[in-house]
């Protein structure tokens, strides 16, 4: 045993030396346990052989959660239902489901991993606008396939994308005409979250309502940040600009959280929905079974999709879903219908392929039909996304909505909305000739990034 | 200690007092149109009974009110029998009544009026065909998807004349009719363990179990419900209860012919009740603008610039748009002036009780982290988990007690107080001891533990935020004026929190405890020298804190989401409110609180939400600078460290 | 080689580090992917936005673990510098955005800009970039340590507005009329200095700058930390009323440090954004601010090398938790927290010192026998 004092004469660079050697060894170890989760990889691909993957990206923690834990139980209960049928191919299905934990850049990084590492066939996921954007560029780059399930600002057309939610045409603009044409309004409240969906979808019903001659007086634009809970002032106001003599709206985009205090606001300021009503394009099913609907019974939401609407197709889904999450008081929603179409489109353009491999799907798949749960079909068009029944809804008590309105047909998906300046010469198309997301139809070029490629 | 009070006190006894003021004002100053003689009172009510008689309506207070549905829908009822459901003459019919269901309280009950007034039209074609619909025909059209057929269905039932008609309408009000899906039945539904137990809602038959979506609610629009309760619970001037004579008033404002005039004169004379006194006048102003004479007109103007009410404003405005009598116009100008200057001091008042409420709910919030942060130096960043675990308790009380919602905050304040109080001490006991004279790591451990409690509502509870209901004595508001009216809930909340902030103040300054506590915050070892026991008072201290914080949650739940991230929204500004006031200073977190509450909502109409927070967060950072102790600055030795 | 005397984990750190930026780049490019010993873009990306983390840490580990100062908004410093690199890439996406405008990004696009606000001119040059990501960061902290180390605001307090300071900043970029992209900040990057991002060779070239960056702020710190500022930095730190008493200009060497730690912190933001593809202002929230103090708390304070041992173990916690245990993984991680403070006050460096001094302590009664 060497005598401490000299160990402490040794040179600094003989313990330098040790150092290194001390750090090859932790490499060694480290490096090992990459290659072994490597080959855990490989062991998983082999596998693959037998079963056809399918990644679920959908937070299961954080702020997120609330809304997007159904939209992963959705998918798993898709997955096992194609599999019942004898899965896709001849293959079974196999979810793997990841958590983004609602941190964006994560969306980012765990899509890198399921079609980098899992290699899945195709990708279902994403809720808010941002996710979307964080993830657009992973995809581009491995050429994966994602559905996106929810309703968005639009403004994108995307070849590796299928937006089978609505765009603001399918949702925003219906619901502005109902109250236009069967309630009178005149006077236009636009209150939202301050984030793109709003901001965009405000852009588009503020031209539109413009071109049909309401005045600049008589719209007021309001946004809110996140999670906002005190509503005072601006119920206040509203309740000022709805006594001016005119029939008043409030067209409300605000996110999930802030709704719940907004609605008990307007109901303690004693604005009823039959002298204000409100139509909302965040507020579903989900939404309201987690809080006392009493004040909000009479405004409206505008949908896809109503969990209230009597269809076989519509009870059987139900049916499913009660028996397959094992309680019978779980709602349904919008985005799960679209998550189901998503699916139905994705397997009849595998199907009709006969591959996975996302080219072929992305060649194969516009143009499929299938049936919606309201009735009627979505259709996938060229531009990737789906045509939908646009339904107006009043809230019930019981947290459900009674259809007082729908569109005569389905409405077709528009990317880029002819409201505003930026983009009402833009289509997106991507089958032949075009193949382009973001194509000009004034000077007939195909704009930005994809020209360049 | 008293100049303080005094300063708290007089912010909302002003606030009070001003309103009372500008209230008695309006009565007083509407006098000129009170003068002309008022005819007899009833003609109106007298002729719409003569239709009641057509359908034998018991006398029971909820039927009688149902009269005046009648004259409404009896005369639609017959034109659809006989032109079946398809007809041309039924969609007018249809059409019509949306027409008068759109203002429930047209003057229906006032048909001797000219046809001016909506629905009379068809209420005189109606009395000539008095043929009453059958009640089960019109029963079954409610199976319909169709909410025009099954207004027309809900119009049907009313003019039936059958006496189970205004009970089976106010089922349908409060969603309590089904169908049955197979042959479209209408039936009474109640939830059994899997599906529903039907009967008869006719004949009360008791139909058998059937499965969940066999049986459908019978779903309403905003219109129907409008209507329906005008059936159920017609608006008539001459009712006993006052709100209901108001809100009738109220209807008739822009919206009068002379028939309505004489019976607003009438109920005008025997009124004594001074909201529907003014809202009377204010109609009858309304009315007088279109007045014959001059002078009549001149009055009515005078008398529109004393109400505060938007119908005044906007009849003004209409009448400054149209006018052509110049000294009418300036009149009405200067009027209108008046009003506005009126309004702008009320939005005044308002702005500052909703900064107050604001604040209040900061004081809230931060109280109790100005006891584990102020008196304790534990930054506890699972205080605002402690708030959300006193929601629950809420959720949890609320559960357990299902019928008296409204008894159930009383529970909940000190149930929510226990729970969050023992987690506290656990907190302490387990944890923070450890870490005394480290006040940076017990910020690193409660996080740690905040996490662990969010994440432990998420699995024991729900990821989903949980339903809190407001008992019915927490919901509207208290209505001052017709341009000022206070909600209850923030009210209540803002009165909550002063008395909450006064206990904890005694319970600090004139018990034992208190002295302990205050003694082991000063010194330490001192205090255990003079043989106090320090750790069972650090962990009383944490509990009550902690217990504070619960009895927050209580409040908040009244407010906003109940749900695992709750907390998060809350600690950052507690934090701001503790620092802003002064660490260890009660007095300088209620002060902290509502002047931050009350800057930032003088500053919203200028900036908008966000950048009025963002201000006042940047204000904070500044003041720091300059008074880097807070507001109230804890003195001596003790207060360094 | 002097910096590194005596620092035996700094040592082992920086020569792990070099083997793994080695070894990493090597397995990933050179090696072809069917061979199990590839190492895949996946794995190249998260190493590298770890040594991120670990360079944030080292510059927090500075001013709590030498001058005192507890900082709950380095997230900020580190977001700015994100941010000034991402209008950078944003600027070079050029006529290839979906609008194909030449200067204006989408965003400013579809929200109806008529024209590039003030504050992005420049951008579309790296070097002003560059330079911008240093000093915006570090202007922002030498103004507020001016003001609250002149004003004498410690402890708590210093804590609890740093905290308010990133809050504030949070809120304001949320905000769309700001001109940064809002909620959804700034994304879709293409490429930097003319290399293309989704590359797998301009990806290992950003994990080494990272790795360099790494290596070169560490030896920065560690030169302060053993300069004669390092020393009175750790006697303000002790005892500051005595330092100031002493003589010394207490606010200037507080300020001085903090600056440069805030520049750091920007620096480490810079490297992150291209490699994660993202820049939004949730990276401002007060949340991650605590979360990276945790980082290096779990690391061991006043070590520099324990921040960034705790950084890539908490991160790499978190990355296998998320996919392995998504319901559990906020009890592993607020449990980590609790029982570190409670158990390891002095991180796991502090646990490598006890098991080192155990044995040369075992030595040395061996010796005496």
């Amino acid at each position: 045993m060497p005598n401490p004092a000299t160990l402490r004469t040794l040179s600094s660079q003989s313990h330098m030396l040790k150092s290194f050697a001390l750090a090859a060894v932790l490499l060694l170890g480290l490096s090992s346990g990459l290659l072994h989760a490597e080959e855990e990889g490989e062991a998983a691909e082999a596998g693959s052989d037998e079963t056809i993957k399918v990644g679920v990206l959908h937070s299961l923690s954080g702020t997120m959660a609330i809304s997007e834990t159904t939209l992963k139980d959705t998918m798993l209960m898709l997955i096992e239902q194609q599999n019942e049928k004898g899965g896709l191919l001849g293959k079974k299905l196999e979810a793997v489901v990841v958590d983004p934990a609602s941190d964006w850049p994560l969306f980012a990084e765990k899509a890198r991993e399921l079609l980098e590492k899992d290699k899945v066939a195709a990708v279902f996921g994403c809720w808010t606008s941002v996710s979307r954007k964080s993830v657009l560029p992973v995809f581009e780059e491995l050429n994966g396939l994602l559905f996106y399930p929810v309703q968005y600002e639009g403004e994108e057309s995307q070849r590796n994308v299928f937006y089978t939610g609505a765009a603001p045409n399918q949702q925003a603009i219906p619901a502005v005409d109902y109250l236009k044409d069967e309630l009178g309004v005149e006077r236009w409240v636009l209150a939202g979250t301050d984030y793109v969906y709003p901001r965009t979808t405000n852009k588009i019903l503020e031209a539109y309502l413009k071109q049909n001659g309401v005045a600049q007086e008589d719209i007021m634009i309001n946004y809110t940040p996140f999670g906002h809970s005190d509503w005072q002032s601006i119920v206040a106001d509203i309740k000022q600009f709805g006594s001016e003599g005119k029939k008043t709206a409030v067209v409300s985009t605000i996110n999930g959280d802030a709704n719940v205090p907004f609605y008990k606001e307007l109901g303690n300021q004693g604005i009823s929905a039959e002298d204000i009503p409100v139509v909302a394009f965040s507020v579903g099913e989900e939404e309201l079974s987690g809080i006392d609907t009493k004040p909000l019974v009479g405004h409206l939401a505008a949908w896809n999709y109503f969990m209230s609407v009597p269809t076989d197709e519509n009870d059987a889904f139900i049916e499913t879903w009660h028996d397959f999450i094992e309680d019978d008081d779980r709602v349904t929603n919008d985005p799960m219908e679209a998550h189901k179409i998503g699916f139905d489109l994705w397997v009849k353009a595998v199907e009709k392929a006969g591959t996975t491999d996302p080219d072929a799907v992305i060649d194969a798949i516009v143009g499929l039909e299938t049936k919606n749960l309201t009735g009627g079909t979505a259709k996938m068009l060229p531009n990737h996304h789906i045509t939908k029944p646009v339904l107006i809804g009043e809230i019930q008590e019981d947290g459900q909505f009674a259809v007082v309105w729908q569109t005569d047909e389905e409405v077709p998906g528009d990317a880029w909305s002819d409201y505003l300046e930026g983009s009402k010469d833009l289509k997106g198309d991507w089958t032949d000739p075009v193949n382009c997301g973001n194509y000009n139809t004034k000077t007939e070029e195909c704009l930005g990034a994809e020209a360049a490629e | 200690m008293p100049s303080r009070w005094g300063a708290v006190l007089l912010l909302p006894a002003l606030l009070l007092a001003y309103t009372a003021a500008a209230w008695g004002q309006t009565p007083a100053a509407a006098e000129a149109v009170v003068e002309q003689p008022a005819p007899t009172p009833t003609d109106g009510l007298i002729e719409a009974s003569a239709y009641d008689t057509e359908a034998a309506v018991p006398t029971d207070a909820d039927l009688s009110t149902q009269a005046a549905n009648e004259v409404d829908a009896a005369p639609a009822a017959p034109d659809s029998l006989d032109a079946g459901a398809a007809g041309p003459a039924a969609t007018d019919s249809i059409a019509d009544t949306d027409r008068s269901t759109e203002s429930p309280a047209t003057p229906a009950e006032l048909p001797s009026a000219s046809s001016q007034a909506r629905g009379t039209d068809t209420a005189h074609g109606g009395a000539e065909l008095p043929k009453p619909p059958s009640l089960a025909a019109a029963l079954a059209k409610l199976a319909d998807p169709s909410f025009n057929v099954k207004e027309q269905a809900a119009a049907d039932i009313a003019a039936s004349g059958d006496p189970r008609a205004a009970d089976l309408l106010k089922a349908l009000l409060d969603g309590e009719l089904y169908f049955r899906r197979d042959d479209n039945r209408i039936v009474f539904a109640e939830r059994t363990a899997d599906g529903w137990a039907l009967t008869d809602a006719l004949s009360d038959e008791a139909l058998g179990n059937v499965g969940r979506r066999d049986a459908r609610k019978i779903t309403i629009n905003n219109r129907m419900r409008s209507a329906l309760r005008t059936n159920i619970a017609a608006l008539t001037l001459a009712s006993p209860d006052p709100a209901t004579r108001l809100s009738a008033a109220k209807e008739m404002m822009g919206d009068v012919d002379d028939a309505g005039i004489s019976a607003l004169r009438g109920q005008l004379a025997q009124e004594d009740d001074p909201q529907v006194r003014e809202a009377i006048e204010l109609a009858l102003a309304i009315a007088g603008l279109e007045a014959e004479t001059l002078e009549e007109r001149k009055a009515a103007v005078a008398a529109l610039g004393t109400s505060l009410y938007p119908e005044a404003r906007n009849a003004l405005d209409d009448l400054i748009r149209t006018e052509q009598d110049p000294e009418l116009l300036a009149a009405a100008q200067a009027a209108r002036t008046e009003i506005a200057q009126r309004v702008d001091n009320m939005r005044r008042l308002e702005t500052l009780f909703f900064g107050l409420s604001l604040g209040s709910v900061l004081v809230l919030a931060a109280i109790g982290l100005a006891i584990t942060f102020g008196v304790m130096g534990v930054i506890n960043m699972a205080h605002g988990e402690l708030i959300m675990i006193g929601a629950y308790t809420t959720y949890l009380v609320q559960l357990a007690m299902p019928n008296a919602i409204d008894w159930s905050l009383f529970v909940a304040i000190p149930a929510a107080f226990i729970v969050a109080g023992l987690f506290g001490v656990a907190i302490e006991r387990g944890v923070i001891r450890f870490l005394y004279g480290r006040p940076l790591e017990t910020l690193l451990a409660t996080f740690g533990i905040s996490l662990i409690l969010q994440q432990l509502v998420r699995t024991t509870i729900s990821a989903q935020n949980v339903i809190v209901e407001n008992p019915s004595w927490m919901s509207g508001s208290l209505q001052l004026n017709p341009a000022l009216s206070l909600t209850f809930n923030r009210l209540y909340i803002f009165v909550f929190s002063l008395l909450v902030f006064v206990a904890l103040l005694l319970v600090l300054k004139r018990t034992a405890l208190g002295l302990q506590v205050r003694a082991v915050s000063q010194n330490r070892a001192m205090a255990r020298a003079m043989g106090v026991r320090s750790a069972r008072v650090d962990a009383l201290t944490f509990g009550l804190g902690a217990g504070i914080a619960g009895v927050a949650g209580v409040a908040l739940s009244q407010l906003t989401n109940v749900g695992p991230n709750m907390g998060q929204a809350y600690i950052i500004d507690s934090f701001m409110v503790v620092v802003f006031g002064g660490v260890g200073n009660l007095w300088g977190t209620l002060v902290g609180g509502l002047t931050l509450g009350v800057a930032n909502k003088f500053m919203e109409p200028w900036t908008g939400a966000v950048l009025a927070k963002i201000l006042v967060l940047v204000f904070i950072i500044l003041f720091i600078q300059w008074r880097p102790r807070g507001l109230f600055p804890q003195r001596g030795r003790a207060a360094e460290g | 080689m002097t910096l590194l005397k005596g620092d035996t984990g700094g040592q082992v750190m920086l020569g792990l580090l070099l083997a793994v930026a080695i070894v990493v780049s090597v397995l990933n490019l050179a090696v072809p992917e069917a061979n199990p010993l590839h190492v895949s873009t996946y794995t190249v990306t998260l190493l590298g936005k770890y040594l991120t983390y670990a360079l944030l840490a080292v510059a927090v580990d500075l001013v709590w673990g030498y001058l005192g100062i507890l900082s709950l908004g380095h997230g900020a410093f580190f977001a700015l510098g994100g941010y000034a690199m991402g209008m950078y890439l944003m600027r070079q996406i050029g006529d290839r955005g979906v609008y194909g405008d030449p200067i204006l990004p989408d965003f400013m696009v579809f929200l109806d800009w008529q024209e590039l606000p003030w504050f992005w001119h420049g951008f579309d040059m790296f070097w002003f970039a560059a330079l911008m990501v240093v000093l915006v960061p570090g202007a922002l902290a030498f103004v507020f340590g001016w003001l609250a180390f002149r004003s004498r605001v410690t402890g708590v307090y210093l804590s609890i507005i740093t905290q308010a300071l990133t809050y504030a900043l949070m809120l304001a970029f949320f905000r769309n009329e700001m001109g940064f992209g809002g909620n959804n900040g700034l994304t879709d990057f293409k490429d930097l200095l003319g290399f293309d991002l989704q590359a797998d060779s301009t990806r290992v070239g950003l994990f080494i700058a990272s790795a360099i960056a790494l290596a070169l702020g560490y030896l920065a710190c560690r030169w302060i930390v053993t300069s004669k500022l390092g020393r009175v930095a750790v006697a303000i730190r002790d005892a500051e009323a005595r330092t100031r008493f002493i003589g010394y200009r207490v606010d200037r060497v507080k300020v001085a440090i903090w600056t440069f730690s805030a520049m750091l912190a920007g620096i480490a933001g810079a490297l992150y954004v291209p490699q994660v593809g993202i820049i939004n202002p949730g990276e401002f929230s007060p949340l991650n601010s605590i979360e990276l103090v945790v980082w290096v708390a779990v690391g061991g304070r006043a070590t520099l090398y324990g921040a960034v041992v705790g950084a890539v173990v908490v991160n790499y916690g978190k990355t296998y938790f998320t996919g392995a245990f998504p319901e559990a993984w906020l009890f592993a991680l607020g449990g980590l927290f609790v029982l570190v403070t409670l158990f390891l006050p002095k991180g796991i460096a502090g646990l490598f010192r006890q098991l080192k001094r155990r044995r040369s302590g075992a030595m040395a009664e061996g010796a005496a026998v």
